[in-house]
């Protein structure tokens, strides 16, 4: 291994001052600053998780308060949640690699894009300082009357945080689909567009749409706390389910603004390693649109037992199934563009197949929860737990993984160390199936989420969760290693270490400030893979 | 976005329409109409706001893309009424001849105060806790 210096003027050296980072309206510096912030983010919210899981690994309530327990499990949810999962795919990689893959310059708005990374860390700094003063006890839903009447913790800081970063996420979702629609380069028709562009215009449209929604309504709780509103307060006339209505309006959206950018990253990868055209590229970019708009109507299978009508928990049953349906459309054009490739076994690949597989547990295991019946069984369970792990960790964060390690040549310039890189992919993949595989069985045993104790007969399971989030642990340590050494040391990547297909890969790495040297003209798909060389390992 | 100049005559009409619309409403809440009054007040505001958006926004002469997006607005709208209405309405209902009802009768409804409990329905179990 050589260590190279890259003289060229690129985004990274062209200014170096903390001013030139701070002010610059570029999209890929913005993106890793969104990487930086989210990193922080992801790092406090994996400490709370540590702690919920020091404390389950005996029954009794040895290691912390049951208060103190309810307010780790909440700032670990509303951490990663909304700092992690929802920014993680589309303001990181959606902001570096986007306007690259069309052929632009930048993005519609670049000031907007950095007023939107501001609003971003304003928001973040709330919540901060929301856990710095003792945290939120009310779950990350804020149900009422949790978080109206009941409860004595930091609520409305946590609300007011949470309700500020929602507009960074309306904006950025404002100025990706402006983007798309205006800056694509010549000869970029709509179905030349890579899938990952597909995907992030559609969660664009579900960050426009609903997140609108959910800040109303914790707005609606910091009314109804700070003025004795009576929106959601049986009392004076309010309906505490409406506020579970409103909440899920945005938030069963909100799980396929995590999974639908990391579904895009899944098609990019999928077609570069295994040197094959996406199979079915209209039904892979239609059915984004598909989940897009109908994950919007199903968002009341999660109060099945909050004595909603049975009519009405019927028909979200029913529309809960059928959203099955593009998710399994995607899963089978994945599975069939693997068919007879030519897989070219290097790192992103690996997190591909670890998204395939705990996408597939997690995809399956909600259909379980839609049914009337059985969710009356398993709600509330360490089932559903183990059920929205496997499709936020094992999807979006996987596929995340997948997106870093494929474009990170081109962000920084510079390869990690492969054979490490495999390694982590293995660490987190059986650290997660060791932490959330017993939790199914948990919770069909009948575990309650949300309780620091437990009877006997759960601690071997417990114990075995516990023990895969320090696999978990060490993975994620590891990747944060090699990709760190790999900025100082790692082998000068050149402009297309993957041989892929994709405008982002005819410009130098890392980019020039403005990407192109002159704007690219485009004449063929997105994934003409066949027609090139294969490249053997 | 520059371009139509609608002639004053328009936007005084458009405003007298406005001004009768909520005179209409403050008329309307005089009178108990009993199930009506949720969806008559909802009617008119809407009626009102559709007018601000086609004339006072100039709606009406947008681009097909801008009618479009502001559609999926209002259809996105409907959607999280329309749905969530789909609970509210069909709460006192019984599920089995005869068999029991959901409680709803207890709960309080969107719209008229006036939601009597469900005929014969049971009071909501005590303490039911999940
Ligand atoms: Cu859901």
């Amino acid at each position: 291994m050589t260590t190279t210096v890259l003289p060229r003027v690129n985004y990274l050296n062209v200014r170096t001052t903390v001013a030139s980072w701070m002010l610059t309206k570029d999209h890929k510096r913005i993106g890793v600053m969104y990487l930086v912030v989210v990193a922080l983010a992801f790092f406090l919210g994996s400490i709370m998780a540590a702690g919920v899981r020091i404390e389950l690994t005996t029954p009794q309530g040895d290691f912390v308060s049951a208060d103190t327990y309810n307010r780790m499990f909440t700032m670990h949810a509303v951490f990663m949640v909304f700092f992690v999962l929802i920014p993680v795919v589309p303001a990181i990689l959606g902001n570096f690699a986007m306007p690259l893959m069309i052929g632009a310059k930048d993005v519609a708005f670049p000031t907007l894009n950095l007023m939107s990374w501001y609003i971003f860390v304003i928001g973040f700094l709330f919540t901060v300082a929301a856990m710095v003063l003792g945290g939120v006890d009310t779950g990350w839903t804020f149900y009422t009357p949790y978080s109206s009447n009941a409860s004595t913790s930091n609520v409305l800081l946590a609300g007011l945080g949470i309700f500020i970063t929602g507009f960074s996420s309306i904006l950025t979702g404002l100025n990706f689909m402006v983007t798309i629609h205006r800056m694509r380069a010549p000869g970029m028709t709509w179905f030349r567009l890579p899938l990952f562009v597909w995907a992030i215009y559609a969660t664009s449209l579900v960050m426009i749409l609903g997140t609108p929604v959910v800040a109303i309504t914790l707005f609606m709780v910091v009314l109804e706390r700070a003025f004795g509103f009576g929106i959601f307060d049986p009392r004076l006339g309010g309906d505490p389910v409406l506020f579970q209505h409103l909440f899920w309006f945005y938030s069963h959206p909100a799980v396929y603004i995590m999974i639908l950018p990391p579904m895009g990253v899944i098609s990019e990868v999928i077609a570069c390693f295994s040197r094959k055209n996406v199979f079915g590229y209209s039904f892979v970019a239609f059915s984004s649109l598909a989940i897009a708009v109908f994950g919007f109507l199903v968002w009341a299978h999660h109060l099945f037992v909050s004595g909603i009508s049975p009519y009405s928990a019927m028909i979200f049953s029913f529309l809960s199934f059928a959203v099955a349906i593009p998710s399994a459309v995607k899963t089978f054009n994945w599975t069939a563009t693997l068919y007879k490739g030519a897989i070219w076994w290097r790192a992103p690949i690996m997190w591909v197949f670890g998204f395939l597989g705990l996408f597939l547990v997690g995809g399956l295991t909600g259909l379980f929860l839609a049914s009337l019946g059985l969710d009356v069984h398993l709600h509330d369970t360490y089932f559903v737990v183990a059920h929205f792990h496997y499709i936020m960790v094992g999807g979006a964060i996987m596929g995340f993984f997948a997106g870093l390690h494929y474009w990170w040549p081109k962000m920084t310039g510079r390869m990690y160390s492969n054979s490490m890189a495999m390694l982590a992919a293995l660490l987190v993949f059986v650290g997660f199936n060791l932490t959330f595989f017993p939790q199914f069985i948990l919770g069909y045993l009948g575990m309650p989420r949300r309780y620091h104790v437990y009877p006997e007969e759960f601690q071997v399971l417990n114990v075995l969760s516990s023990a895969g989030a320090s696999i978990l642990a060490v993975g994620y340590t590891l990747i944060a290693l090699y990709l760190v050494y790999s900025l100082f040391r790692g082998e000068e990547a050149g402009a297309n270490p993957w041989l892929a297909t994709g405008l982002e890969w005819k410009t130098e790495s890392p980019p020039s400030p403005h990407n192109f040297p002159e704007t690219p003209i485009v004449n063929e798909g997105a994934y003409e893979y066949s027609k090139r060389e294969i490249k053997v390992a | 976005m520059a371009g139509h100049i609608s002639p004053k005559r328009v936007y005084y009409t458009i405003f007298g329409a406005l001004m009768v619309l909520t005179a209409t409403t403050l008329a309307v809440a005089f009178i108990n109409l009993g199930a009506l009054n949720f969806p008559i007040a909802l009617g008119i505001a809407i009626t009102k706001a559709t007018l601000v958006i086609l004339f006072f926004m100039h709606l009406k002469y947008s681009s097909r893309l801008t009618k479009l997006v502001c559609g999926s607005a209002f259809f996105f709208l409907i959607v999280l009424f329309g749905l969530t209405l789909s609970d509210y309405l069909s709460r006192g209902w019984s599920t089995a001849p005869g068999g029991f009802t959901t409680g709803a009768g207890t709960r309080v409804t969107i719209g008229p105060a006036t939601a009597e409990p469900a005929e014969g329905a049971p009071e909501a179990p005590a303490g039911a806790e999940y």
